[in-house]
């Protein structure tokens, strides 16, 4: 009797762990496979057809504003305090206000951006942001051709609706500091990061690599050792940090844009890998010159635990899909917002972080978190040396 | 070739599983049966399938030889020889040579009124490869999904696919396979040392007995699983290394689109703390 009863309950346990495993899983009458490469080698992208249709529906583009006709007065004549949409005309400039009202806040309206009966009011942050934004766009638009091509980039992109995009990020150091050496920084381990795909890799690939400009690539160029890498294994777990980010945030795998049998080879990878390299480049150049800078314009509560303004990264615009709504040309039909025009200062800060790296349109606050993320790898470098000199030092004792 | 002198009584007709007398007989030390004939010509045709794959591919280089399943276009057909048929063919000969082996094991377990464990276990590695070339590729809709043959290009497949999932050290069934794999070293090396211990003694001293094999455990660990036990578990632990690594590739794709990882978003999810 013991013995049927241990058999009932273990195969009831198993009955019941496979069915949590499975309810755990998707359906599998579901699953539709794209080849991607060479036949057999596994270049592929498998998607859940259930899934993919709600991600389409999701991210459609929303109904076009009727066109208006051109000529009539300069909304820079017209209105006050027009600073980067005064060469559009007044019919242009009304089109637009009412579509960045339905794309970005919808519910709240105009006085989102603008002061109630005094629309020339600078008293309201968002509407100092929003001039930026409209800035940025034609930035993406006008300069980063590589990476958005003829389709480009609307406030929808980005905001679909919602005052905030989903999809931001601010600075994290890893939780606080728990002990010396090696164990300083956690760095993700054991912590399902959100933004990295849920893995426990670093939480924060963003700081260093989509705000500072540190070495992405950690794949040795010789085959053997020697010396000329001083990349190390901690240092590829941030790489795959970011990697598993813009994975997650496209809804691709990692073969969209490498053959894994060598990551950093251009020849094996797909076309796609260039254009992602100028969205690495062009995300940067957002983040120093137009989203971190604005910092000290946003309230406390916009801002991130470290104080930080909020910032983009690839799911940004892409929202979990390879091209933003799914590459659907928006802008044609907005070609008021290829007539903003970006005022000099603009242009100096842009030169300024091209020409220092990560210069000084970097705040200080990200400098910090900066080095803060530089002293955490160092720390974790230093304690694996010394754990080697440690091992050394042990052997040589054994020679004695 | 010589027979050892009790083999011969063994030597008997009969158990066979199909054909009768047909092909009930010995080549030297060999059992042959019907599904001995049918091992040597589905390896003899499928051994020819490669060489003729490789023959129209681009190099002779062992590593670099690569016979590639169809593209996913043809979905579950056929494809030209050139384009995958050769794949498709030599994969049948794979399942026909491995399958029968299985049942000439069957075959000779019969003959000798032994059980089966032997086919069966073997049948689990079986099950492992028609996983990774039939049941996965035909649960996705294509035969494409198989692996390609050849010494790098199967292990630029695993590659890509585990990297498929973004991080394929996250799916569960690979960590059971991993875990069972290693514990199956674990298991025979203990069995094997401990083994060797006892019936290996020093010149002059006696084998030991199976008593100091089990006090040696109790005194290390407290328990020892006896002379049996260790068998039934170490046929555990291989059997369970197979048949997770099979399902954990299974489940890659037909059951899980996404990165690996994000699966265990079910556990941070749970109600008790979400």
């Amino acid at each position: 009797m013991r013995h049927d009863n241990f058999r009932k309950t273990t195969l009831s346990l198993t009955v019941l762990a496979a069915a949590a495993a499975l309810a755990a899983c998707e359906n599998p009458a579901n699953m539709e496979a794209e080849q991607i490469g060479w036949r057999g080698v596994g270049m592929e992208q498998v998607t859940n057809r259930r899934t993919e249709e709600a991600l389409r529906a999701a991210n459609e583009m929303p109904e076009i504003t009727p066109p208006v006709t051109p000529g009539g007065p300069r909304a820079g004549d017209i209105y006050q305090n027009v600073e980067v949409l005064g060469d559009l005309t007044i019919t242009e400039f009304n089109r637009l206000m009412t579509a960045v009202t339905a794309w970005v806040s919808p519910d709240e309206g105009c006085n989102y951006c603008h002061v109630p009966g005094d629309f020339a009011s600078e008293d309201i942050y968002t509407k100092v942001v929003s001039r930026r934004m409209f800035e940025m766009t034609k930035t993406i638009n006008e300069d980063w051709h590589a990476h958005v091509g003829d389709t480009g980039v609307t406030c929808y992109t980005c905001h679909q609706g919602k005052p905030v995009p989903d999809y931001l990020w601010f600075e994290e150091r890893g939780g606080p500091p728990q002990a010396g050496g090696m164990a300083a920084s956690r760095a993700g381990q054991n912590l399902a990061g959100p933004q990295v795909g849920s893995s426990s890799l670093p939480n924060d690939p963003f700081t260093p690599f989509l705000l500072g400009e540190e070495e992405i690539r950690v794949i040795p160029t010789t085959v053997l050792p020697e010396g000329s890498n001083p990349r190390n294994i901690m240092d590829t777990e941030w790489t795959y940090a970011l990697m598993m980010h813009m994975s997650d945030g496209l809804g691709v795998n990692c073969t969209f844009c490498h053959n894994s049998r060598s990551f950093f080879s251009w020849d094996g990878s797909p076309p796609q890998r260039v254009t992602a390299w100028h969205g690495i480049r062009m995300t940067r150049e957002l983040n120093q010159v137009y989203l971190d800078p604005l910092q000290p314009v946003y309230p406390d509560s916009q801002l991130g635990p470290h104080g930080d303004a909020p910032k983009a990264n690839c799911a940004t615009c892409h929202q979990g899909v390879h091209k933003p709504l799914y590459g659907a040309n928006m802008l044609q039909h907005y070609p008021e917002l290829m007539a903003v025009s970006r005022t000099g200062r603009d242009d100096d800060m842009r030169a300024e972080a091209r020409d220092n790296g990560a210069g000084p349109a970097i705040d200080t606050a990200a400098e910090e978190a900066l080095e803060a993320a530089r002293q955490a790898i160092d720390a974790m470098d230093e304690a694996a040396e010394m754990a080697e000199d440690d091992y050394a030092d042990e052997e040589d004792g054994d020679d004695i | 070739m010589s027979m050892l002198s009790f083999e011969k009584k063994y030597r008997v007709r009969g158990g066979t599983l199909v054909g009768g007398d047909l092909f009930d007989f010995w080549v030297g030390p060999f059992y042959v049966g019907f599904f001995g004939v049918l091992t040597i010509f589905f390896s003899l045709l499928g051994t020819a399938l490669l060489i003729w794959g490789a023959a129209l591919g681009p190099t002779w280089n062992i590593w670099q030889i690569n016979i590639e399943p169809p593209d996913l276009s043809y979905g579950l057909g056929l494809a030209p020889m050139r384009e995958g048929g050769i794949w498709q063919l030599t994969t049948i000969c794979a399942i026909g040579a491995f399958g029968s082996w299985a049942l000439r094991q069957a075959e000779i377990s019969r003959k000798l009124g032994m059980g089966y464990h032997i086919p069966i276990a073997f049948s689990v590695a079986i099950f492992a490869y028609i996983a990774l070339v039939v049941i996965r590729p035909m649960l996705l809709g294509a035969w494409g999904h198989g692996f390609p043959y050849g010494i790098l290009s199967h292990l630029d497949w695993v590659s890509n696919v585990g990297y498929q999932y973004l991080h394929f050290h996250y799916n569960p069934a690979h960590m059971l396979a991993v875990t069972f794999f290693f514990t199956t070293t674990l298991a025979l090396s203990l069995h094997g040392a401990l083994i060797l211990s006892v019936t290996n003694p020093k010149k002059g001293e006696p084998v030991k007995t199976p008593e100091y094999e089990d006090t040696f455990f109790r005194d290390t660990i407290g328990y020892s699983i006896g002379a049996l036990g260790i068998h039934r578990l170490g046929l555990f632990l291989a059997l369970n290394a197979g048949f997770w690594s099979a399902v954990c590739i299974i489940i890659s794709g037909p059951f899980w689109t996404r990165g690996w990882p994000e699966w265990w978003n079910w556990w941070l999810d749970l109600p008790i703390w979400s």
